[in-house]
């Protein structure tokens, strides 16, 4: 045995005989970092939920030290040294922090009853050794994401895990809070802590773990230090051929008209700040900046989602009243929503009804004559027409158009989301974290649309946390900081050290990083 | 935005403050108009009328915390009194073993619609509302529809006797929301229980057993609706098979008038004693007020939304900027 702490060997899996995953191999030594890259539905999820107890493999073995080992539950896992933590954070949001960090394993006293102080104390000690001033009475709701995360990591030493699955541990993180928790997975690692990484994030990945293992469709790849690996043949290895050129080249908008969208000295109390911009026809503007800087708030409130204390928005040059987001829409104002899964779509929802879900009304076929209007019966065939017509256009990928959304994957629901909020047909689109969570191919693809869609003359808001994004995407970056607009970089100033400096105002930050 | 955490104020809300102003504001409104209201053998007199439903809330609360509902608490009720009177009167068991096998049958009940939900799958809704049809069904044929009385008079002395001034239904039940309160928040079951009702998903990979706790949940509730079940045939003198119908939706909103959220996770047990005692005020106080039945019915309707647009807006749902999470 050298030194094998975890070892999965032939582990096989299918779900009602579809295989998901072939044979995968995979080891890791004590206080390694281990990368899992690959496609969504490659089965890397799958296979950390095999190694966390969720899902039992169909075939295959795993040895912890050598010992055969095999874990029927979470529970199980958990006692056997392994943590996980899923991209949805396993927090519940009502409970305490120390409560959420000792669930399923309180501490209590001879009668039963909880020993709160003791829990209290225990955690406090987790949290400073994260080197974090969380209080341990804080209820998780109160947390930003970041926090979360620590609060799972804390959950994770109070078990004394060995051995730590993060899974997209990144998506949710700014590159700042991305920095720092790299800086504590070293210290853990340290300490002889495993870490398995699972991300799309390339760079990331090159960053912080030693070794990668690229699965394929269910079938491993390759496995290599990352010292001999370049972004290029990760990225080619885990789409199974070269991907040209990630970003489409960038046409230029028609600055010279009255402008798509204006917004002046927009404030929201507590959250925005005297916040101006404007958008051309055609243009694709980036927001950059620190998660909780006021993006997300910026397009809500454009959508009607937040009232605005002050400002104006101008569509067109026209004056826009929204009180509602139905005022926005109709006024051709489109949102992507960041969070797919709880506002995007309807996952019970087939793939047709998502795409019309927002369009509805232009599929009646009115009784009263006219059209529009909501006495009338739907007209389904044209809806599966439209629905057709975007299943072509973006490529989604669906076993008909009468699927349900929960079996699509999380890039072909993105591409719905899409679909929905342009068959509206907007002028303005405003896309939250487009290509969150998605794979490196479908991210490409989005890239495309928002590309082509801009082409058309459709202005488009693209909000991300990934910098090579608003890069590589945008013509020009309004960066946030703490409600207010921090800078607005184009041409030559459109890089990642700027934009880090005007997030967080600090230009070390951004050099160390 | 975040608050002191260690503030009164804070804490009184997280601890349901909204439904103890409420029942302030209730007791207060009424006795603008019947100054009656606040007499003290009155009080004592809401706290006696208030148990029976309260006793099924303290059972309710936890089953609406862990995202579940019970709808057959009226029935199982009803059931459970018969049972009771019946095998003390026709099997001549001893007072205290009837009353034994009262809340045993309450138990049993709960118990099976807990496993329907725990694991046949079957939504909480739908298993309760099987129960509530099928115990009121074996009520009937138990009594054959009529009255059990005659039976052994200290059956009945939970239901009407007093401690000093104090009823001793209204102290079984505030015992009860005591004990419950401790087991909700110094226990790991109210732990379990709530995350369950918050985040499924979350539980499971803590490693809880949600068929456990389900199963637990129903347990209490039926046994509780059992307990409830002794105290009114004590209140009534007798079995009636046609008691407690509808109860379950007075329990169920005296509960969430109390601040628990009907969709888990949210709520404890001191805003379950306020609701129950707001419903048993406003119940007490329309009648001293005199007015008809229905107009009764009617005003108890408004001070419902009233009741819960007023806590939507201590909650400060109505603000400017709402978010969407409010």
């Amino acid at each position: 045995m050298d030194d094998g702490f975890l070892e999965m060997r032939g582990i096989c899996k299918s779900f009602s005989s579809v295989p998901v995953l072939r044979d995968i191999d995979l080891s890791l030594r004590r206080g390694e970092i281990l990368g899992v890259i690959g496609e969504n539905g490659a089965g890397k999820s799958t296979l950390m939920k095999i190694l966390g107890g969720i899902h039992q493999p169909t075939s295959g073995e795993i040895r912890s030290r050598g010992q055969r080992v095999c874990f029927r539950t979470p529970a199980e896992a958990r006692s056997g040294g392994i943590s996980l933590i899923p991209q949805e954070f396993n927090l519940v949001k009502d409970l305490c922090v120390y409560d959420n960090v000792f669930l399923g394993a309180e501490l209590h006293g001879p009668l039963g009853m909880l020993s709160k102080k003791r829990m209290q104390r225990r955690t406090a000690e987790l949290l400073a050794e994260l080197g974090t001033d969380i209080s341990p009475t804080e209820r998780i709701a109160n947390l930003s994401a970041a926090q979360k995360q620590l609060v799972e990591i804390a959950k994770a030493l109070a078990f004394e895990a060995e051995l730590l699955i993060m899974d997209e541990p990144t998506t949710v993180l700014t590159s700042h809070e991305v920095q720092i928790l790299f800086r504590l997975m070293r210290r853990l690692k340290e300490r002889g802590m495993s870490i398995i990484y699972i991300s799309h994030k390339l760079k990331e990945i090159k960053a912080i773990c030693d070794r990668v293992l690229i699965l394929r469709d269910g079938e491993f790849v390759c496995e290599k230090p990352t010292a001999e690996m370049s972004l290029e043949e990760m990225a080619s290895r885990m789409v199974g051929r070269e991907l040209s050129q990630i970003f489409p080249p960038k046409r230029l908008p028609r600055p010279d008209q009255v402008p798509a969208l204006e917004v002046r000295n927009l404030s929201v109390r507590g959250l925005l700040r005297n916040v101006s911009f404007s958008l051309a026809p055609g243009e694709v503007l980036g927001f950059g900046g620190l998660v909780g800087a006021g993006r997300t708030e910026v397009a809500e409130t454009i959508m009607g989602l937040r009232r605005a204390d002050e400002g104006e928005i101008l569509l067109s040059g026209t004056p826009l009243k929204v009180r509602f987001p139905e005022d926005a829409v109709r006024a051709g104002v489109s949102y992507l929503s960041e969070d797919r899964q709880g506002s995007g779509i309807l996952t019970g929802f087939s793939v047709t009804e998502n795409v019309t879900l927002v369009s509805l009304g232009s599929y009646v076929r009115s009784l009263l004559g006219g059209s529009g209007s909501f006495f009338g019966l739907l007209d389904k065939s044209r809806e599966r027409r439209s629905a057709s017509h975007y299943r072509d256009l973006f490529n989604i990928r669906a076993p008909s158009l009468d699927a349900r959304l929960e079996f699509l994957s999380g890039g072909n629901q993105q591409k719905v989301s899409m679909a929905k909020s342009l068959d509206t047909h907007p002028r303005v689109l405003v896309a939250d974290e487009p290509t969150r969570g998605i794979d490196v191919s479908a991210k490409q693809e989005m890239y495309r649309f928002i590309a082509d869609l801009a082409e058309s003359g459709v202005s488009c808001i693209v909000i991300s946390s990934e910098q090579e994004e608003l890069l590589g995407l945008c013509h020009r970056v309004v960066v946030m900081r703490d409600g207010r607009i921090a800078g607005v970089l184009e041409g030559a100033s459109l890089t990642e050290e700027e934009i880090m400096f005007h997030a967080t105002g600090i230009r070390e930050e951004a050099k160390a990083g | 935005m975040p608050e002191e955490k260690n503030s009164i104020l804070f804490r009184l809300r997280e601890q349901g403050a909204g439904s103890v102003l409420l029942l302030l504001a209730v007791v207060l409104l009424l006795a603008a108009f019947q100054p009656g209201v606040l007499h003290g053998r009155n009080m004592a007199n809401v706290l006696a009328q208030s148990a029976i439903v309260g006793v099924c809330a303290v059972g309710m609360t936890f089953v609406l915390l862990s995202g579940g509902i019970d709808l057959s608490v009226g029935s199982v009720l009803a059931l459970a009194g018969a049972v009771g009177a019946w095998s003390c009167k026709v099997l001549g068991l001893p007072v205290p073993l009837a009353w034994s096998v009262a809340l045993l049958t309450g138990t049993v009940c709960g118990m099976l619609s807990g496993a329907l939900v725990a694991f046949g799958g079957v939504p909480p809704f739908m298993a309760t509302l099987a129960m509530l049809a099928s115990a009121r069904g074996t009520t009937l044929l138990l009594t054959q529809g009529y009255p059990l009385s005659g039976l052994s008079p200290s059956f009945y002395t939970p239901g009407w006797a007093s401690v000093g001034p104090l009823p001793l239904s209204g102290l079984i039940f505030l015992a009860l929301a005591l004990a419950a309160w401790v087991l909700l928040r110094r226990t790991p079951f109210g732990i379990h229980l709530r995350a369950l009702g918050d985040n499924p998903e979350t539980a499971r990979l803590a490693g809880l057993s949600a068929p456990r706790l389900t199963l637990a949940v129903y347990g209490i509730s039926g046994t509780l609706a059992g307990l409830a079940g002794v105290l009114m045939v004590g209140r009534l003198w007798s079995a009636q098979p046609s008691v407690g119908i509808g109860l379950e939706l007075d329990v169920i909103a005296a509960v969430v008038l109390g601040g628990t959220s009907l969709f888990g996770g949210v709520g404890g047990m001191g805003g379950t004693v306020a609701g129950v005692l707001v419903m048993g005020f406003l119940d007490n106080g329309l009648r001293l007020l005199e007015l008809s039945s229905y107009v009764q019915q009617s005003v108890k309707g408004l001070i419902f939304v009233g009741a819960v647009l007023l806590d939507l807006a201590l909650k400060g749902y109505y603000r400017k900027g709402r978010s969407r999470d409010a």
